[in-house]
């Protein structure tokens, strides 16, 4: 910043102007969550400055704006506050409306203050008083706080495409970082540092039932996108920033929004048409007791059981069987997938966590071996919770009493059968990325025929006796959260 | 008629080049002999000498079990040389034939690399990674067979952290987390309900 030598207070007055600065520092929260705020978009530099309450109108540093954008200088001259940019040469009057810039006299919406060697204006002024300065095109967005200079908004169009699992597809014309929240019902983005501007609409409705609308809005200096969905949804990023994907879990068998968690076989699976159709209502948000797993898929085929039998299609048809069996008791299941979709590890791990489930149960398939073997997390080294903040890989640890609860019941019950049944920990993700008791079942062949895993009684005794034992234990490890 | 000057300085000249030819030849003739013998040594030359008594933690596919074995074998008497030499003697019998727990052709262990303080990276070639067979147990045999053998026989390792061809790798071959440090204790735990 190049202040000039008339602007420099003596050290006398520095102190006694500092001093109640320091107090106000001391007992301010720094960055408050309610403060004002305004943000300038520029070609080269995006920011945001503090917004200033007086005489009933918003204000901000003039020279806060313009100094990140060129060479700038400023100096108090007694009532006056002169600013130099570029060859650009403005003279404001402290409780004047009237400036005088490129010696032509230009008015100002409210009085320029003079505070403390700072020189400010009105919000409301920037749109006229900015292209006068800085001699380029200014947009502002008086009610949201957001000043783009120059022709620097970032665009955004949004395809749903209806691929399993379900895709929000989002591509910007800039690369952008939000900041995303996934809570019941919908995934937030609040873009802090991005020129994006609103689509046509601000609301985006889509056909579908899983993810039926997105909203755009600004306010504070921030753009916020949110997308609604009925299923927990996921954001990834790629194409350099240029892409957000925003993927919802299957819910097939999702509970009717409103109704216990004990949903019936026959009930419907997503929200009433008129829910869907209304963007801007809150959807209510769904709890599943069971996060149900089948996994590999996609092009991940896991195991090659058999000449024609490959894990991925007998951990999908275990899977089904299995969610059959817990529903038919009562238990509300979420399956991860229900076709040969593809997800990866950590976006099973993820669609779980949003769930807040009591349980997730994993299905793998072997071919060798006999019976069912029942594992719980082996969890890694290294990775440490510090308070409220729970490290990725170690997710589990909070849940492994009650998930190897859930294993010793599943296993009991499979003993009952006479089915053969090892419990053991294992280092098999995403079990230790869960924050819920996280069990996975690996189904072997019940003779020494591999294709006999494929048989269908043989599958519906192992998920029945799963069924039951997470029944059995189902007081002991927890309630829906 | 050539003056005699001429004549002096052109056979000294013919002389000279004559001399410079045969020096040549003599220096590419010698750096030929430099290079030849360079590369063919071994890098590390086989262990010999007395053998010490190591335990081994072996799999076993049928009924899915570790079992420790006992071994004598030569070892170095450096503790990283030592580590690679236990491991080695590990993959030779899961190579052999009639293997409990067969690994792929071609599966070799790179290195072993002994991180202060207490931790253990295992190295193995993609040959092991990528050939290895699929399975929950079948790889969850494997790395608590390397990790406690490990573990068993080089004191003072608390966490092992296997990479494949020196890079990180999600999975042994779709099951078994190799993205993390494993944590010793918790192996020796796991390997007591797998014994």
């Amino acid at each position: 910043m190049l202040w000039n030598r008339s602007l420099r207070p003596s050290a006398g007055v520095a102190c006694v102007r500092l001093l109640p600065l320091l107090f106000l520092v001391l007992i301010l929260p720094a960055g408050s969550a309610d403060e004002k705020r305004i943000a300038i978009y520029g070609a080269t530099t995006n920011y945001s400055l503090p917004v200033i309450d007086r005489n009933g109108h918003e204000y901000v540093g003039l020279l806060e704006i313009v100094e990140p954008l060129g060479n700038v200088n400023a100096r108090v001259d007694g009532s006056h506050w002169k600013l130099h940019y570029g060859g650009v040469e403005a003279d404001f009057t402290d409780g004047k409306t009237r400036a005088k810039i490129r010696g032509k006299d230009f008015d100002l919406s409210s009085n320029f203050v003079l505070e403390g060697g700072r020189g400010l204006v009105t919000i409301a002024s920037l749109a006229s008083l900015l292209p006068r300065i800085l001699s380029v095109q200014v947009a502002v967005n008086e009610g949201a706080r957001r000043v783009f200079v120059g022709n620097v908004a970032t665009h955004f169009t949004a395809q749903l495409n209806h691929t399993n699992p379900l895709r929000l597809v989002m591509n910007f014309t800039a690369p952008v970082n939000p900041t995303i929240a996934t809570e019941p019902g919908r995934l937030r983005m609040v873009f802090h540092r991005e020129p994006i501007v609103a689509p046509g609409s601000t609301t985006l409705t889509f056909d579908d039932k899983t993810i039926p609308s997105a909203s755009y809005s600004e306010n504070n200096g921030t753009a916020e996108i949110v997308v609604n969905g009925t299923a927990p949804l996921m954001a990834s990023f790629s194409n350099d920033g240029h892409t957000i994907t925003v993927t919802a879990a299957t819910p097939q068998n999702a509970a009717v929004p409103g109704t216990p968690a004990v949903p019936t076989p026959s009930a419907p699976a997503n929200p009433t048409p008129e829910a869907a159709v209304a963007p801007a209502a809150p959807l209510a948000p769904r709890h599943f007791y069971a996060v149900l797993d089948a996994s590999h898929g996609g092009d991940d085929p896991g195991v090659a059981i058999g000449p024609q039998l490959l894990e991925k299609d007998v951990t999908l048809s275990l899977a089904r069987r299995l969610r059959q069996e817990l529903e038919s008791r009562g238990i509300s299941t979420l399956s991860l997938r229900d076709t040969d979709g593809g997800l990866t590890l950590d976006q099973r791990a993820a669609f779980t966590n949003t769930a807040h489930p009591v349980i997730y149960i994993a299905v793998h398939a072997a071919s060798d071996g006999k019976g069912v073997r029942v594992y719980s997390a082996l969890l890694p080294a290294g990775g440490e919770n510090n308070g409220p903040f729970v490290a990725w890989d170690m997710a589990q640890s909070r849940f492994l009493p009650a998930s190897q609860l859930a294993a010793q019941g599943v296993a009991a019950e499979l003993q009952k059968r006479q089915i053969q049944t090892r419990t053991l920990a294992a280092p098999l993700r995403p079990l230790n990325n869960v924050s819920a008791a996280a069990i996975a079942i690996e189904v072997s062949p019940p003779t020494t025929d591999v294709m006999d895993l494929n048989m269908p009684a043989y599958q519906q005794n192992v998920a029945s006796a799963v069924a039951n034992g997470i029944v059995a234990v189902r007081d002991r490890i927890g309630v829906p959260r | 008629m050539i003056p005699r000057h001429l004549l002096i300085a052109g056979g000294v000249m013919l002389v000279a080049v004559f001399a410079l030819g045969i020096y040549a030849g003599r220096m590419r003739g010698r750096v030929t002999q430099v290079e030849s013998p360079a590369d063919s040594r071994p890098v590390a030359p086989p262990v010999s000498g007395p053998t010490e008594r190591v335990t081994l933690y072996v799999a076993f596919d049928d009924p899915g079990i570790l079992r420790a074995q006992s071994a004598a074998i030569a070892l170095p008497s450096a503790r990283q040389q030592r580590a690679e030499e236990v491991l080695r003697a590990l993959l030779e019998i899961y190579l052999s034939k009639n293997s409990s727990h067969p690994l792929p052709p071609g599966a070799e262990l790179r290195a072993v690399y002994l991180v202060s303080p207490g931790i253990a990276v295992i190295d193995v070639n993609s040959a092991f990674a990528d050939g290895h067979r699929s399975g929950v147990l079948e790889e969850e045999l494997t790395v608590a067979s390397l990790v406690q053998t490990l573990n068993a026989n080089v004191p003072g390792i608390l966490r092992v952290k296997i990479l494949v061809d020196g890079h990180d790798r999600e999975t042994l071959a779709g099951h078994a987390d190799l993205s993390d440090f494993y944590d010793t204790t918790a192996v020796a735990q796991l390997v007591g309900q797998l014994q």
